[in-house]
């Protein structure tokens, strides 16, 4: 009860007011986000910011079930983190590379699917360089293919990676901009998956036009 | 006791202000009744804008001269903001923009404790000196006129600028017994807005003749002249009620307003055009961002305060 509202409070004050005021959002086809879980939602990855902006997103009543996945090693690192990362932002964590023999990597994120939950996955896997996109790793299409109701929704973010870039702790103040594609559905073939989402992703990123930052 | 110290007139003028919304939104009614194919869907979002910015604009003024400063202090870090996420920044830069953020506070502080002196010199001097400094400490000097100009122009149009609306808040009230620093305000910014506004109608309505093509393909002598004439006309009607200015300054008044609104539309037209969007930013629907919203006020707002600063205090 006390980590919930301590949570309640985390995303609805501190968060909410990061987000919206010192930052500010422009997005762009709100509509396309789903209303309910289970969903997977997949953006591009710049800033420890880009999860608080999908959570601020989502309506309020959705956050009990909001659960960003994000790498085990880095996250349960100290107890201080895994206690922030696992009760307050309420992350599913996910091992990074190759997982122990007979082990299946993906149990919690069926379980998380099953009770309805809404994932938010980072497919390039880590933050990299700022505003740039990396390679997309294929976990994504294996829970496609696995998931086949599930919406997969994604999304491009730019202006994040700006305001608070890896390896800063220095929130500089821009204005960020959210823009939603439409849900992938599978389609049988894991490599082509990857194509349309990249590609999906690709296509939101140019859709805006963004100031040189070099 | 009148709310936060102003004047029947004020609160007269606010309630009038009120009064004019409720006007447009009814005109949009009947307009929406007369010809329901056409989509008004532009002109209700506009109105609808306007509806809360002047909710907002009235509730800082009658709250406290201090919300109604942070007011103002607010919308100077939006359209900072708006900006530097629209120009092109260097990498390197970030904490120098992190500096230029704290000359947001730091300008509306000077004008919290009246002192007028720094509240001059602040930006176009000490800033205009410490950012290049920081930018040299950083070391990267690739693009280093571009950044420093950039960056320091930024900050002139949307904090020193903008800011001077709020100084008139802080001028000796009694010099101005109709309205105090708050009825100087709320003409300026009246008459700005009313200014882009009666350009457009007549531009609309008689535009012809190009006045800068390259820059702003919309503005017209005939709107410009027109806005001019409407502007001024209303300068002398509603300065006895909310300035100190009698009606041959308030005549000036209303040039000066007139034609350094236009003045600031056309620039920011002007920095779009050079960057390449069309909107400064998404956060007033109908009208764009903010810089799109406050242009003209970044060239009325210093020419009208000293203007008056001049003339009397």
């Amino acid at each position: 009860m006390f980590v919930r509202t301590l949570r309640y409070l985390f995303f609805n004050l501190l968060v909410r007011f990061v987000v919206l005021i010192l930052l500010g959002l422009n997005v762009r086809h709100r509509e396309r986000l789903p209303v309910t879980g289970p969903a997977i939602i997949v953006a591009n990855h710049n800033s420890h910011l880009d999860t608080m902006v999908l959570m601020t997103l989502l309506p309020r009543r959705l956050l009990p079930r909001i659960r960003p996945v994000a790498a085990m090693d880095y996250f349960l690192k100290t107890r201080l983190l895994a206690w922030f990362a696992l009760k307050i932002i309420g992350i599913l964590p996910l091992q990074r590379g190759r997982s122990a023999r007979g082990m299946d990597p993906f149990a919690d994120i069926d379980r998380a699917l099953a009770r309805a939950e809404i994932l938010i996955l980072f497919p390039e896997g880590s933050r990299g360089e700022p505003e740039q996109l990396l390679e997309f790793k294929k976990g994504i299409a294996h829970l496609a293919q696995r998931h086949p109701e599930v919406p997969v929704t994604p999304l491009y973010l730019h202006g994040l990676g700006k305001a608070l870039p890896r390896g800063e702790g220095l929130l500089v103040p821009f204005f960020c901009d959210v823009f939603v594609g439409d849900a992938l559905i599978w389609e049988g073939s894991r490599s082509a998956y990857m194509q349309r989402l990249r590609s999906s992703i690709e296509a939101l990123a140019a859709e805006g036009q963004f100031p040189a930052w070099e | 006791m009148t709310f936060a110290g102003l004047t029947p007139n004020m609160l007269g003028a606010l309630a009038t202000l009120f009064l004019l919304l409720l006007v447009a939104s009814g005109v949009l009614f009947l307009l929406k009744r007369r010809d329901p194919q056409r989509d008004f869907g532009e002109l209700e979002l506009r109105i609808r804008s306007w509806w809360v910015m002047v909710c907002i604009f009235s509730a800082a003024m009658l709250l406290s001269r201090n919300i109604s400063l942070a007011f103002f202090g607010f919308i100077s870090f939006l359209a900072l903001k708006e900006y530097l996420s629209i120009i092109p920044t260097r990498r390197a830069d970030r904490r120098v923009l992190f500096w230029a953020y704290l000359a947001v506070p730091l300008q509306y502080y000077w004008i919290g404790i009246g002192w007028y002196g720094l509240f001059i010199i602040f930006i176009p001097v000490y800033m205009f000196l410490f950012l290049p400094l920081r930018m040299v400490i950083i070391g990267e000097t690739r693009s280093f006129l571009t950044a420093a100009g950039t960056l320091h122009w930024g900050l002139m149009t949307t904090v020193f600028s903008i800011s001077h609306v709020a100084y008139l808040l802080v001028l000796p009230a009694d010099v101005n017994p109709a309205a105090g620093g708050a009825g100087l305000v709320l003409y300026l910014v009246f008459l700005t807005q009313s200014n882009d506004i009666s350009q457009y109608i007549w531009g609309k309505r008689f535009g012809r003749n190009k006045i800068i093509p390259k820059v702003s393909p919309n503005k017209t002598w005939e709107g410009f002249l027109g806005g001019l004439a409407t502007t001024t006309l209303l300068a002398m009607l509603l300065a006895p009620l909310l300035t100190p200015l009698d009606t041959k300054w308030a005549l000036l008044a209303g040039l000066i307003i007139a034609a350094g609104g236009f003045v600031g539309d056309v620039t920011i037209s002007a920095l779009k055009r050079d960057i390449g969007v069309k909107d400064s930013g998404s956060l007033l629907p109908g009208h764009g961002g903010i810089l799109d919203r406050i242009d003209s006020l970044t060239y009325t707002a210093p020419l009208f305060f000293h203007f008056v600063y001049y003339l009397h205090y």
